[in-house]
């Protein structure tokens, strides 16, 4: 499929919503609004891009719009790549795909769980890689590399009540 | 009337056919599945987070502990990223040995793969011929970079050292060797009437669900979509060799056996026909950024002394920009997210694993099988836990 024409299509299905068009080093990529994405991933799934790659996010911490989340879409039958971006302020909600593609449940539990993205409408938002009573998002540019509790003393305690 | 009871099992993080630390909470209605639920992360290392203060030739060595099992296909993939991102041209005979060093990884992934999947199915002796050919493979890696199974052979703008003599004498018997050691494999499998009976119509995906579920690299291939990095999207000069890309058709645990068995032969062929061809140049591009000095100009050349030093301790700023760089590793697309800032450091690097999004499959295939069948689709899925969890 032409990324031009697939773009154009979807220009033609929902006006106005494609906020920004770029290239990145040979793949392209669209920047769509949080109120239109979930119509825009729709269309995008009926012009073809039947696999849904990888869920990126990304914390640009002193930014107003704090974050932004990629979702890289590809296409099986001709094998073109698209981008979409999303951004989301802190404690806003990203409308969630995993009804679309179902390899979004997992990645976007990853964006949630590393960065403290909340997902509306997905079916199992919960931690996936760090455990359940963790407390903080490691991937945000504000956690500290060595953990929360590097300078704290190791306490048996309350490693107690993890158990 | 008897009422219908479930009963939850725990299979993991402990126990030897989940091939790693993957735990899988099953819900049984007798020996049926009824319901599974991966719990993943028991060896997350924050390689994410890590990378963010590391320099770009630091994060190398970490990439070789995402899918371990096929260290130098890690790599490359993250080599290709920064390449991109700086606009580097990597010499033809440093594109070649990467070939060869990524098939090699990938046949020995897949030997790890073909060992442990019918050692837990109960045939036992094929781990002792897949590990003794891949030993064979380690003494290469031994021989070319001194590790046996993190070679972080592949460095950025290059590789870190030519390939010997002995290297290539031993890569030419390799090719030799190794087609009648795979027909030997297929003598002991393919038609074994217990193998098939326990492989065949288990944990069957159709290739439209298969590319829903995200699933890459050989198991999505056992389901008929021809789909494959190299050919679809050709790095590394992919595009000199001749090559098929195996596919199955029903997508159940016995097609995805058969389509491994097939790039064993096909990776054989590619190293056979990079061996060959291999060019004679340079092994490493002339960006002074990346080049690091050979050690006897470094002994000779204040120069190249101070240059080794600010390569090593300061790194190598790379421009800003984003951009997404994916590599067939052996268990599927394995894909480098990559944004700078201009400085010695990613500002992110996020890493796509496959093995992640096979995991995400595993509720999806298991429900309606008995327990033994949930080793046999966990074992043909092939996943790795060091890049599932990073």
């Amino acid at each position: 499929m032409d990324i031009k024409k697939a773009v154009d299509a979807l220009s033609r299905q929902c006006p106005d919503c494609v906020q920004n068009l770029a290239d990145h080093n040979g793949t392209c990529e669209i920047t769509v609004a949080a109120q239109s994405f979930h119509k825009v991933m729709e269309t995008l799934h009926e012009l073809g891009f039947d696999m849904l790659t990888d869920v990126v996010g990304i914390d640009r911490m002193p930014r107003a719009v704090r974050f932004d989340v990629i979702y890289l879409l590809l296409s099986t039958r001709d094998f073109s790549r698209l981008a979409v971006r999303v951004e989301a302020a802190e404690g806003e909600d990203v409308p969630s795909v995993s009804g679309i593609w179902h390899s979004a449940n997992w990645g976007e539990r990853e964006v949630f769980d590393l960065l403290g993205i909340s997902f509306s409408g997905h079916p199992d938002l919960r931690r996936i890689l760090m455990w359940e009573n963790f407390e903080g998002h490691p991937l945000r540019k504000d956690f500290p590399l060595e953990g929360q509790d590097f300078d704290k003393p190791f306490d048996t305690e309350t490693i107690k009540d993890y158990f | 009337m008897s009422e219908s009871k479930t009963v939850t099992l725990n299979m993991g993080p402990h126990h030897p056919a989940t091939h790693g630390v993957l735990r899988v909470v099953l819900e049984l209605d007798g020996e049926k599945i009824v319901n599974a639920t991966p719990v993943i992360g028991y060896l997350h290392r924050g390689i994410e987070k890590i990378c963010e203060s590391r320099t770009y030739q630091q994060i190398l060595p970490l990439t070789d502990r995402l899918d371990y099992s096929a260290a130098s296909a890690n790599n490359l993939g993250y080599c290709l990223a920064v390449e991109k991102l700086m606009g580097l041209e990597v010499p033809k005979r440093a594109q070649y040995l990467r070939v060869i060093m990524a098939e090699l990884a990938r046949i020995m992934g897949h030997h790890l793969w073909l060992g442990t999947h019918a050692l837990d199915i109960g045939a036992m002796t094929v781990i002792f011929y897949a590990f003794r050919d891949r030993e064979m493979i380690m003494a290469m890696n031994e021989e070319i970079s001194g590790y046996r199974l993190t070679p972080s052979f592949i460095r950025i703008g290059g590789v870190a050292q030519d390939a010997t003599e002995d290297f290539i004498g031993k890569v030419r018997k390799f090719v030799k060797w190794f087609p009648p050691a795979l027909e030997g494999y297929h003598q002991l499998l393919t038609e074994n009437k217990i193998w098939t009976t326990r492989t065949m119509n288990i944990g069957t995906i159709s290739a439209g669900e298969a590319v829903n579920h995200g699933l890459t690299g050989p198991s999505l291939r056992g389901s008929g979509v021809a789909y494959d990095v190299r050919k679809a999207f050709p790095y590394s000069s992919y595009g000199d060799f001749d090559f098929k890309v195996p596919v199955g058709e029903k997508g159940d645990v016995y097609d995805r056996y058969l389509v491994r068995m097939e790039e064993f032969k096909q990776s054989i062929n590619i190293i056979d026909q990079a061996i060959e061809n291999l060019p004679s140049g340079p092994i490493l591009t002339d960006n002074p950024w990346v080049a690091s000095p050979m050690q006897s100009e470094v002994q000779t050349d204040i120069s190249a002394l101070i240059r080794r030093f600010m390569i090593n301790y300061k790194g190598t700023p790379v421009p800003g920009g984003e951009l997404y760089s994916a590599v067939e590793g052996a268990k599927g697309e394995l894909g480098f997210y990559l944004v700078g800032d201009g400085g010695e450091h990613p500002y992110r690097l996020k890493i796509r694993s496959s093995c992640f999004y096979l995991a995400s499959a595993l509720p999806r295939l298991l429900v309606g099988h008995m327990v033994a069948d949930a080793i046999a689709i966990i074992g043909s899925l092939d996943v790795v836990l060091g890049e599932i969890d990073r």
